[in-house]
């Protein structure tokens, strides 16, 4: 098999030293990856000077941000379970079922679930991406205007369902995050939107910036608010012990979340947090009502980590074969090769099989680290509840300030999670739902570029939008995941009552 | 855990501060992983390596308003540090002849030099039918609609404004005509083109060295005034007859209050760049050309870029 003299060729570059940057790598990613405001891209793009200053060859550079990199994938699922605050933006779907797991003393389940499907998730996108990278990288292709706005379509069209019994908050809430998304250059035009002539808005809101106000601040509001009684903080614990039944009843959903999560991955500019949040949805669809997803089950936290790590390994199959960034993250790993006299493209498997292979073996010992250094780290990690929530919150509240001062060194962006957190205050309290606000600002411009894109190649016929058979079968997706929920419901009641 | 991440926010923080006490510091006015970002880390890197300067400089992304969040706080609170320099390249001259920086101007700092310029190209998907610049000017004069062009920059940036040059110079003058698309960098682009969704890419060289020696996609025309070495069988514009050059120069430009000495000082550690072998290869492999211009020579090309940019914006519109 050429796979594994190639993986042998990738694993004869290991020697100690790359193999303790790994385990360190592995170490500081999940910490990155847990720390709000702290994402994987700003983790990566912090630690490149780190590697030139200490003088690291191309290998052992790549080895060290590739740790990082799925460490963060890893890491942002323990503040999304137990603080309900997501570590980065494709852990957001975490919280939906981690959270409420932790407040029924299931905290240490949770992570340990999350785990093992993060694990299952970045092994599986790791071995498609060994054995298909090359052919893969044709997927994108297929793609065009029409298909990227027929994908996002789809996502929208599941997100009434999500969080909060009330569709019609939820379409609230994602109107608002799609009207936030359209502050900024207008890339179309050129020109700048809903800026009011300030620079700083020229670029849009940061969805980091948005995500840490809209929970970290808002959770500081509520606590203030409650003087430290009511926060929703105060989660039980109890004994932390491998919860075999629950990860044995998930292994299908990390499967089929683990492939969904893979191929939006492999599609430039749908990245991580559109695979988690399709994992998610599509698994709450396929379970039903009885799945009773959002109100905290193991298969809830399965499926978005089981996608976003699947999502993070199929983000390098374009990043590698074609150089285009799937992610931010990818973005700054793409950056780092260039640095590197690497230039990712069609030609990198043939012309530096040492450094792509090399990457694969890296991976690939990353991903075991991560498994065995992030189970038994759970009873360490769970510690963070006893601490009284006076001391753990002002605490994540500076850490959010800290992270976000990183991004862009702007008291602006202070100033706007501050704003944030005020609005996500308010909207808990009108029990309006923050996760589609995210999505919004995360995904609005991708599908509005796409639309109009299209317009402008086909002179404005909507038509245009159908005009594929790939853009016609997402549009019956998204038709069926918008429709199918009403009368489904209505008919899965049924048998469920009677088992009951 | 609490400690952990205490400790580890305070080590971030460090990170950022490592070295700002007396080491030079290049801005990159983007997110890690653009042209910028390599400017910056590639020039930084040889500065040390060969002795330029004392210690690792350190690279400070301020993404933001296309650039001009960190070109206004150079000017504004940075106006005399002369250990400061931050990346630029076309679209920074671009964008200030777009009046795209809140008013800002291109003499508020000085443009110390350029040591490497990525030559403009016009590429097509291997099985387009067009073979020449020729042949696709006379597609656009029958049916405007007929040819779309996909881009890394927005509408009027410089990937825009290049095609747009290239048609003048061609005789169609109805430029507000043309299908231009401006999609998430130049490799985005080519994949849209070689899936035919748009039937020619508009950009810069770097962006499709990959893709031209796996054959996926074909080059009509490199905007250079002589054949870019390593790339000899792609003929240059002006050989068809279409007289155009458009360079996206990579250089750096430093705050308008420092010395004249220090301005040489800058102009000749960034010749000595050029001039290294490292560099060189760094070009080579990301496909730049060669295009060393330093001090007050650079400075006065790029005036001239500036005027004849805003003239042509002028004249379709992206500017009154």
């Amino acid at each position: 098999m050429e796979i594994f003299s190639n993986l042998a060729v990738g694993f004869s570059v290991l020697t100690w030293f790359t193999l303790s940057l790994a385990v360190i790598g592995c170490f500081l990613g999940t910490i990155i990856g847990a720390l709000p405001g702290l994402g994987p891209s700003n983790g990566v793009a912090i630690l490149i000077p780190v590697t030139f200053s200490i003088g690291l060859d191309a290998t052992s550079a790549l080895v060290l941000m590739t740790s990082v990199y799925y460490g963060a994938m890893y890491g942002g699922r323990i503040s999304s379970i137990l603080l309900n605050i997501p570590g980065d933006e494709p852990a957001l779907m975490t919280t939906l079922d981690g959270y409420p797991m932790a407040k029924q003393g299931r905290a240490g389940d949770a992570l340990v679930i999350s785990g093992v499907a993060s694990f299952v998730g970045a092994l599986l996108a790791t071995i498609g991406l060994m054995l298909l990278a090359p052919l893969l990288a044709r997927v994108a292709y297929l793609f065009g205007p029409a298909e990227y706005f027929a994908l996002y379509l789809l996502a929208f069209s599941t997100l009434g369902g999500i969080a909060s019994n009330n569709q019609a908050k939820a379409a609230l809430a994602s109107c608002i995050g799609l009207g936030i998304a359209m502050i900024g250059l207008d890339n179309t035009t050129g020109m700048p939107r809903l800026t009011f002539g300030n620079l700083h808005l020229m670029d849009g809101v940061d969805f980091l910036v948005a995500i840490v106000g809209l929970f970290a601040v808002a959770e500081v509001f509520f606590f203030i608010e409650s003087h430290g009684k009511g926060s929703s903080i105060g989660v039980k614990l109890e004994k932390v012990t491998v919860p075999v039944k629950d990860i044995v009843k998930s292994g299908w959903t990390m499967l089929r979340a683990s492939l969904v999560g893979f191929i939006a991955g492999i599609l430039p500019g749908a990245g991580a947090s559109l695979g988690s949040f399709l994992a998610y949805m599509s698994e709450k669809s396929i379970a039903g009502p009885k799945g009773k997803f959002g109100t905290g089950v193991p298969r809830g936290v399965a499926a978005p980590e089981a996608g976003n790590n699947a999502a993070a390994g199929g983000a390098l199959v374009p990043m590698l074969t074609l150089g285009v960034p799937g992610s931010g993250t990818t973005a700054v790993l793409l950056a780092l090769l260039m640095t590197l006299n690497i230039t990712p493209g069609p030609t990198l498997f043939t012309d530096r099989p040492d450094v792509v292979w090399g990457l694969m073996a890296s991976l690939l010992i990353a991903n075991f680290v991560l498994l065995a250094m992030n189970v038994p780290m759970v009873k360490i990690f769970v510690r963070v509840l006893q601490v009284p929530p006076a001391v753990l919150l002002p605490g994540v509240c500076m850490i959010s300030f800290v992270g976000i001062f990183s991004l862009s060194g702007s008291y602006f962006d202070l100033l706007l999670m501050v704003g944030f957190g005020v609005m996500g205050y308010v909207l808990r309290k009108l029990d309006v739902p923050t996760v589609p606000i995210i999505l919004g600002i995360l995904l609005g411009n991708h599908m509005e570029d796409a639309l109009r894109r299209g317009m402008v190649l086909s002179d404005g016929d909507w038509t245009y939008l159908f005009s594929s058979p790939i853009s016609v079968g997402l549009w019956i997706a998204a038709v069926a995941g918008f429709v199918a929920p009403m009368f489904l419901r209505k008919v899965l009641q049924k048998p469920q009552a009677i088992t009951d | 855990m609490t400690k952990t991440l205490r400790a580890l926010s305070l080590s971030a923080v460090l990170i950022g501060a490592a070295g700002a006490v007396s080491a030079a510091e290049c801005i990159a006015p983007a997110n890690p992983g653009g042209g910028w970002d390599f400017t910056c880390r590639q020039i930084g890197k040889i500065l040390y390596d060969i002795g330029q300067v004392d210690e690792p400089v350190q690279v400070t992304n301020m993404a933001g308003g296309g650039g001009g969040l960190a070109f206004s706080s150079v000017v504004n609170e940075r106006g005399d540090d002369a250990d400061l320099i931050v990346a630029a390249s076309q679209a920074t001259a671009t964008r200030l002849a777009q009046n795209a920086y809140g008013g800002a101007t291109a003499d508020q700092v000085r443009f110390v030099g350029a040591i490497g310029a990525d030559p403009g190209v016009i590429v097509v998907a291997a099985d387009s039918p067009m073979q020449s610049l020729g042949d696709m000017i006379d597609a656009i004069k029958a049916d405007p609609g007929s040819v779309a062009f996909g881009g890394g920059s927005a509408v009027g940036g410089f990937d825009h404004l290049k095609v747009l040059q290239v048609l003048k110079a061609g005789g169609f003058d109805d430029i507000t005509a043309v299908k231009y698309i401006g999609l998430d960098g130049g490799a985005d682009a080519i994949t849209q083109t070689v899936g035919g969704f748009t039937q020619a890419m508009t950009g810069d060289m770097s962006e499709i060295v990959g893709f031209l020696k796996s054959g996926e996609v074909r080059a009509l025309a490199v905007l250079t005034e002589a054949r870019v070495p390593g790339f000899d069988d792609i003929p240059t514009a002006q050989e068809q007859g279409i007289d155009v050059v458009a360079v996206n120069w990579r250089g750096l430009y430093v705050p308008k209050g420092i010395s004249d000495e220090r301005f040489e000082e800058w102009g000749a550690k960034l010749a000595a760049v050029a001039a290294s072998d490292e560099w060189k290869a760094a070009m080579e492999a990301n496909g730049l050309a060669p295009f060393t211009k330093v001090g007050g020579d650079f400075q006065s090309w790029v005036d001239g870029v500036i005027a004849s940019t805003e003239e042509l914006s002028r004249e379709i519109g992206v500017i009154q």
